[in-house]
């Protein structure tokens, strides 16, 4: 029972409270998934992230090429460069406790 | 519902006026599907692992871009890109040059599971997008997806995935590119994951499975919507040039054939067959029991031919061709020159090491690059242990077609096992052959000797006669049919005996004849020396009756001179005297 949150907190604290986020959202034009999935990431990063964190979103429609360098198979999607190691969920992110663990971005205490 | 949306799907592609195929390019497949892939449109190509999907696919869009101005998108779900270019590097095809020139596009989509999270609703527009833009970027015709089924284990919503790939492929049909889509062969299924119901239109299945220990790759067309198809399954290969299918429908039985004659090798073997030989373009069967001679007989042909310019290509399978070179000069048969020349080239083909595409295809391949006059292969029989009679026939009417398509005379050995003179075996082959030379041993007087028939030739006439097969140091040789005084063919020593038999009855004969000829002189000198004596005593007796006739001449003149002395005497006329005479005679009487 001791060993349980002592692990928790061994692993939170490798993320410095000042790192900065850098997310991708990829998506397929402005469907109702995509907006869904931009609003949901959103409300996430800004409760845990707030202030440290930057959300790009690229259109497919618009730069197809992009999809090969970032081995896009599924809309929409979302992948964390920064801070590495390299994240990616797909969907529309409405399952928020998903999100935090795909993106391993869980409370920090 | 699914099944539904197949009918609807089914019944849309059902109506085009003429259904157009693209050829793949691909040897043998072609033919197989009647011309191609069908045009604008998706196939399933399913197997196992390792059963050849990817290679067949990727040669399809490879010898689209090379040989038919058609470039291509290779998706790849499994292999890394740089894995698939160095496995088309060995087979000869630089897939980075054709990316370069812009005929191909490969593209790797990544679907490892541990990278993906699925949190809610997605579709696969990234994988629309990427192939869009690949088509776009290189105006692909062709499309291959291999394997799109990892989607199913990268993926853990099947319902997205299915409604998805559903979409993939009419979406792919509005693009009218030719596609194949590889999927995994499942248990009882022809996909794992029930591919087949959204790809209808032509279905092809690779297979490679065991059979005496030798894996054999096959191919069979399932399903070609509106089109015919070679529905049996067909060996293929996979070698370094590529896939190589041999449908036997490939066989055209159409070729040029020539009255030209070429030399067996052996002067009394050609008198048997009209004193000229083999047709050229023939195929010969050799077939006896071992140690009959049938190499010897290939070794004299071979030997003949390369000695007349023309190229021969030996394919040993149960010896090295150092052993054949070797035992053909014990019977004065030098196969040396021929061999360093490069006119005669002895392959050791170990039979086991492959089945029988590969031997089949091994060949083609060999003759169309040395491109021999003539082919000896010795001994078909190793075959028997890699495929069946029907196999093996087979694949030797698919060989001799293309010998003959070539002109090149062929020759074939084959071993009798058994005491049975005619092996089913051998007749079963035989029917694709056009002379077959039988090599038997008969036992009489305490030995074996050699015969040889000629069973048939097709079309010329020849000796229906036995002949004696000498095997001597300086080759083979064939000896007069000796009928014996019994009227059975004898050979070898009883061969001898009965020609000293009849010498010595003939000197007898001689013998006696002489005496009698003597003898009849004799008699004759005899007779004649008889008829001399007789004339001898005929001349003494004639001389003899000459004498008297003087003596009696002389005596009736003294008388008639004693008379008319007498008479004289008496003093009486002479002719009264005699009158006198006479009438004392009549009174006397």
């Amino acid at each position: 029972m001791n060993a349980r949150p002592k692990r928790g907190v061994s692993i939170a604290p490798k993320k410095k409270p000042d790192e900065r986020w850098m997310l991708k959202l990829y998506v397929a034009g402005q469907t109702p998934k995509a907006v869904a999935a931009f609003d949901n990431l959103k409300r996430l990063c800004e409760e845990r992230l707030q202030g440290r964190y930057t959300i790009e979103v690229i259109d497919l429609l618009k730069n197809p090429r992009l999809a090969k360098d970032d081995q896009i198979l599924a809309i929409p999607t979302v992948i964390r460069k920064v801070p590495p190691p390299l994240r990616r969920i797909i969907g529309d992110l409405s399952n928020a406790d998903r999100v935090l663990i795909g993106l391993d971005l869980r409370p920090e205490s | 519902m699914k099944s539904n949306l197949v009918e609807r799907k089914t019944r849309k592609t059902a109506k085009p006026r003429h259904l157009q195929k693209v050829p793949t390019g691909i040897q043998g497949l072609d033919e197989l599907t009647g011309g191609g892939l069908p045009k604008g449109r998706s196939t399933l190509l399913c197997g196992g692992a390792g059963s050849g999907k990817t290679l067949l696919s990727m040669e399809f869009l490879v010898r689209g871009a090379k040989e038919f101005e058609e470039p291509g998108v290779f998706v790849a779900f499994e292999e890394q890109i740089e894995e698939l270019t160095e496995n088309f590097a060995s087979l000869g095809h630089d897939l980075d040059s054709l990316a370069a020139q812009g005929k191909l596009s490969v593209d790797f989509i990544d679907v490892a599971r541990s990278e993906l999270g699925e949190t809610g609703g997605y579709n696969l527009d990234g994988l629309f997008i990427r192939l869009d833009y690949a088509i776009e970027s290189v105006g692909a015709k062709r499309v291959v997806l291999d394997s799109i089924e990892q989607l199913f284990s990268g993926l853990s919503n099947t319902a997205i995935v299915r409604a998805e790939l559903r979409r993939l492929f009419l979406w792919l049909k509005t693009k009218g590119v030719t596609a194949i889509i590889t999927a995994e062969q499942g248990d009882g299924a022809l996909t794992r994951d029930g591919l087949e119901e959204y790809v209808a239109d032509c279905v092809i299945l690779l297979d490679h499975r065991e059979t005496a220990q030798t894996f054999t790759r096959r191919i069979r067309v399932v399903k070609y919507r509106g089109s015919n198809h070679g529905t049996n399954e067909f060996p293929f290969l996979i070698d370094e040039s590529g896939i190589s299918i041999l449908p036997i429908t490939s066989m055209g039985l159409k070729y040029e054939v020539v009255t030209e004659r070429v030399s067996s090798g052996i002067p009394r073997l050609d008198a048997m067959m009209g004193g000229k030989g083999y047709y050229r373009g023939a195929s010969v069967l050799v077939s006896g029991s071992a140690g009959t001679g049938k190499t010897s007989l290939a070794a004299h042909f071979a030997q003949c031919s390369t000695a007349a310019g023309e190229r021969c290509l030996w394919l040993v399978y149960e010896e090295s061709p150092d052993q054949i070179i070797r035992n053909m000069r014990s019977i004065g048969v030098d196969l040396t020159p021929a061999v360093k020349s490069g006119m005669l080239r002895l392959r050791s083909v170990p039979p086991t090491s492959f089945g029988l595409e590969m031997h089949l295809l091994t060949t083609h391949k060999l003759v169309k690059e040395l491109n021999p006059r003539s082919v000896i292969m010795d001994s078909i029989s190793n075959f028997t242990s890699i495929g069946s009679e029907v196999e093996i026939k087979n694949m030797l009417m698919r060989l001799i077609d293309l010998f003959k398509m070539r002109q090149i005379t062929s020759m074939f050995t084959s071993m009798i096992t058994g005491e049975s003179f005619v092996e089913t075996n051998s007749t079963k082959l035989s029917s694709v052959m056009d002379t077959w030379l039988l090599l038997r041993e008969i036992e009489s007087g305490a030995e074996r000797n050699r015969v040889l028939h000629l069973l048939k030739s097709r079309g010329m006439a020849h000796s229906n006669q036995i002949r004696e097969f000498l095997l001597t140091d300086h080759g083979v040789e064939l000896r007069d049919v000796y009928l014996g005084s019994s009227g059975l063919l004898l050979t070898g020593s009883s061969l001898l005996v009965e020609q000293a038999h009849e010498q010595a009855l003939a000197v007898a004969q001689n013998q006696e004849a002489g005496t009698k000829k003597r003898e009849l002189e004799y008699k004759q000198k005899a007779i004649e020396a008889q008829i001399a004596a007789l004339r001898a005593e005929f001349e003494i007796e004639r001389l003899k009756a000459l004498k008297l006739d003087a003596q009696d001449e002389e005596r009736d003149t003294v008388r008639t001179d004693d008379r008319v002395q007498m008479a004289k005497q008496r003093q009486a006329d002479a002719v009264k005297g005699r009158h006198m005479t006479e009438r004392r005679s009549g009174d006397r009487r």
